[in-house]
């Protein structure tokens, strides 16, 4: 696999040149927050960003998705017809996404890209994207990637991995599509061997410098889902939570949406919608019946479905969380999911 | 890598059996290709027909009928199936496919009057244009069904796919495939039943057995049964052996047909019902309908008693 070492100095250049074939999404600090956007030149990247508020997700799974447009008027023969909005699936690069929200592309695969079905939209973007990794030598002290089948210099879910090495970033490609990509890229310089070990040891360290949570994921695979469902815990785990959701938009691995029409002087157009578990309108019938109404339901189907649904029902190793963080950085509560796992695995009822 | 939309082409395991899981599934994207069917988008079809089926008019049965001979083709199903029927403007709503896949040219929908979308479709008229995406979800083991008896046990407006159900066995070409068929269908009242020329007729024929039950009734006229469903089914008392109950109906229904059922010898593991779940995608991606592991919409609706019994009761 190709690698090469782009000086500091000449990072500009490199994106650049990624600029030219492809329209590239990095970290660009909007108002307080870093978010995903589109780069007009290659100043605007914040190479120092941590991470995201928002996760990547957006750029695949839409916040809002125009799925169908149609006419509502009368005279219009396809009056009420759906027809499908025009899209771009032009060939982009997500730079210095973390490796964490790379995997989590990965997780949410499965429930979008499936052997029965495949969603259009998600299938196409990831197709046309390739995703430029930045490995992170500096977790935060929310981070628990280690802990949960990834980590800080993971390069499971990225086509490149970047390393800042001090003076320069080592950029070392990891998929056919990443070859692709770095071929474009002139500017880059050959990797030394005092170099390479400083990325071996910036590996080491940026892995020891987390604290390995002894999850006990087995733990929870092995305990009957029905068990867990009953226990008394959720009852603490709840207790705070207000529903407001934050965790479920800011969390790389929430896929759930809901589809809207919207009318407007005779147009239409069918929406599909970022939605959460956390709202008892998620799941209400329209008899009135709600099999979550009660937020202790909801709050526990949050954590079972990444826990356990997930790892039950497509026979994985791997939750559906990369210990990103952001729900423990952003809940208004102070939930903190890797306490809400370890009261899943520990609460063995064991026979005394 | 294009997959089909039609519905033969999947394997969908009904879950009849308390240790089949949900298909180990790689993790990797599969990038192959970038023709992809949406399977959001519906069939265009328009309203051929509309009956309106119990005396409280809240129940409606619209007869649809595909724009495009090729949408019909694609849209190959079985009995248990639904589909989401869709209006521009309005939304989708999750249905039972009343229509026996033997019945070609049309679909059935009896649609129930409860919500924003239904509410609307109450008010359309014959000729108007919708959609109907589908079908979708798993569908009564029919294979499995062959060779048996069939117990089929409703109540209210949960007959639809009961209908379909029934209308697919009775065909000449599937009849012959099942033994003895047994009905058990009761409304709160006359005025309130499905498919009352159809009840009639069956009623008629030597190859199905039918009771018909009211819970009430002032007419002095009412020739069948009168009583809740699940006494009818005791009085009735069909034959567990080789047996297997479909049964669909209102929670407080199935809560006291299931004992009834057990004191008759069938094993859970033989009685199927279909379940009901608020619903956006219907292909399993939207996330709202699952009970525990299983999204309701995919690896449903169908469900056998002894499987939904390892699961969450959070439905």
């Amino acid at each position: 696999m190709t690698e090469m070492y782009i000086p500091k100095n000449k990072i500009d250049d490199a994106v650049q040149e990624m600029m030219a074939q492809h329209k590239v999404f990095a970290p660009v600090l909007q108002g307080r927050f870093h978010d995903f956007a589109p780069l007009s030149s290659p100043e605007e990247v914040d190479w120092e960003c941590r991470n995201t508020r928002l996760s990547p997700k957006g750029l695949f799974h839409r916040h809002s998705e125009r799925m169908f447009d149609y006419s509502l008027s009368k005279d219009d023969p396809e009056a009420g017809i759906l027809k499908e909005s025009p899209k771009d699936f032009s060939p982009r690069v997500v730079l210095n996404i973390r490796p964490c929200d790379a995997r989590a592309l990965q997780l949410v695969d499965v429930n979008f890209d499936t052997p029965e079905y495949r969603d259009p939209w998600w299938v196409k973007r990831r197709e046309a994207t390739t995703l430029v990794g930045l490995a992170c030598n500096d977790p935060c002290s929310t981070c628990f990637c280690g802990s949960v089948g990834t980590g800080p210099f993971d390069a499971a879910g990225v086509d490149v991995l970047l390393v800042d090495a001090g003076e320069g970033y080592v950029a070392r490609a990891c998929t056919d599509k990443g070859e692709g990509l770095l071929a474009e890229i002139a500017s880059g310089e050959p990797v030394t061997a005092e170099i390479r070990e400083k990325v071996e040891a910036l590996k080491k360290q940026a892995e020891t410098s987390m604290a390995d949570l002894h999850l006990n994921l087995d733990l929870i695979a092995e305990k009957d889902m029905k068990e867990l469902f009953n226990e008394e815990f959720w009852e603490d785990v709840h207790f705070s939570c207000i529903n407001c959701g934050t965790c479920t938009f800011l969390c790389p691995t929430c896929w759930c949406f809901d589809i809207q029409d919207e009318v407007y002087e005779g147009k239409g157009m069918r929406l599909r919608n970022w939605d959460s578990c956390m709202y008892p309108l998620f799941t209400l019938h329209a008899s009135g019946h709600n099999p979550r109404d009660q937020k202790l339901q909801r709050v526990r189907q949050r954590f079972m479905h990444k826990f356990k649904y997930y790892l039950d029902k497509y026979e994985t190793a791997t939750p559906a969380c990369v210990g990103c963080g952001r729900c423990v950085q952003h809940c208004p509560v102070n939930i903190d999911i890797r306490e809400v796992v370890r009261r899943m695995a520990a609460s063995c009822v064991c026979p005394a | 890598m294009e997959i089909p939309r039609g519905a033969d082409t999947r394997v969908r395991p009904y879950r009849g059996d308390a240790n089949s899981k949900g298909g180990g599934r790689s993790l990797q994207a599969r990038n192959g290709g970038i023709e992809v069917e949406n399977p959001y988008l519906p069939y265009p079809v328009r309203i051929e027909s509309i009956v309106t089926e119990t005396e409280d008019r809240n129940l409606k049965t619209f007869k649809l009928v595909f724009l495009d001979a090729e949408d019909e083709a694609k849209f190959r199903y079985h009995a248990g199936q639904f589909a989401e029927l869709s209006i521009a403007g309005q939304g989708e709503i999750p249905i039972g496919i009343a229509s026996s896949p033997t019945e070609e040219g049309y679909l059935l929908f009896t649609v129930n009057k409860a919500g924003k979308v239904t509410n609307y479709l109450h008010n359309m008229k014959e000729g108007d244009i919708m959609g109907v995406r589908g079908p979708l979800g798993n569908w009564y083991p029919w294979e499995t069904l062959e060779g048996r008896n069939v117990v089929i046990i409703g109540g209210g407006f949960a007959f639809t796919t009961l209908r379909s159900s029934i209308v697919y066995m009775l065909d000449p070409a599937n009849r012959a495939r099942f033994n003895d068929i047994t009905v058990v269908y009761g409304a709160r009242s006359p005025g309130l039943l499905l498919y009352k020329n159809e009840l009639i007729q069956w009623e008629k024929r030597d190859d199905i057995t039918m009771h018909i039950t009211v819970d009430g009734t002032n007419d002095p006229d009412w020739k069948y049964n009168v009583g809740f469903v699940p006494a009818i089914v005791k009085e009735k008392a069909p034959d567990s052996d080789n047996a297997y109950a479909l049964v669909c109906g209102p929670p407080v229904m199935i809560k006291f047909t299931l004992p009834t059922l057990a004191e008759l010898g069938f094993p859970p593991e033989r009685i199927i019902t279909s379940l009901e779940m608020r619903m956006k995608c219907g292909i399993g991606m939207c996330g709202r309908c699952n009970i525990g592991t299983e999204l309701v919409c995919k690896d449903g609706p169908v469900f056998t008693f002894d499987y939904l019994s390892t699961l969450p009761g959070e439905y």
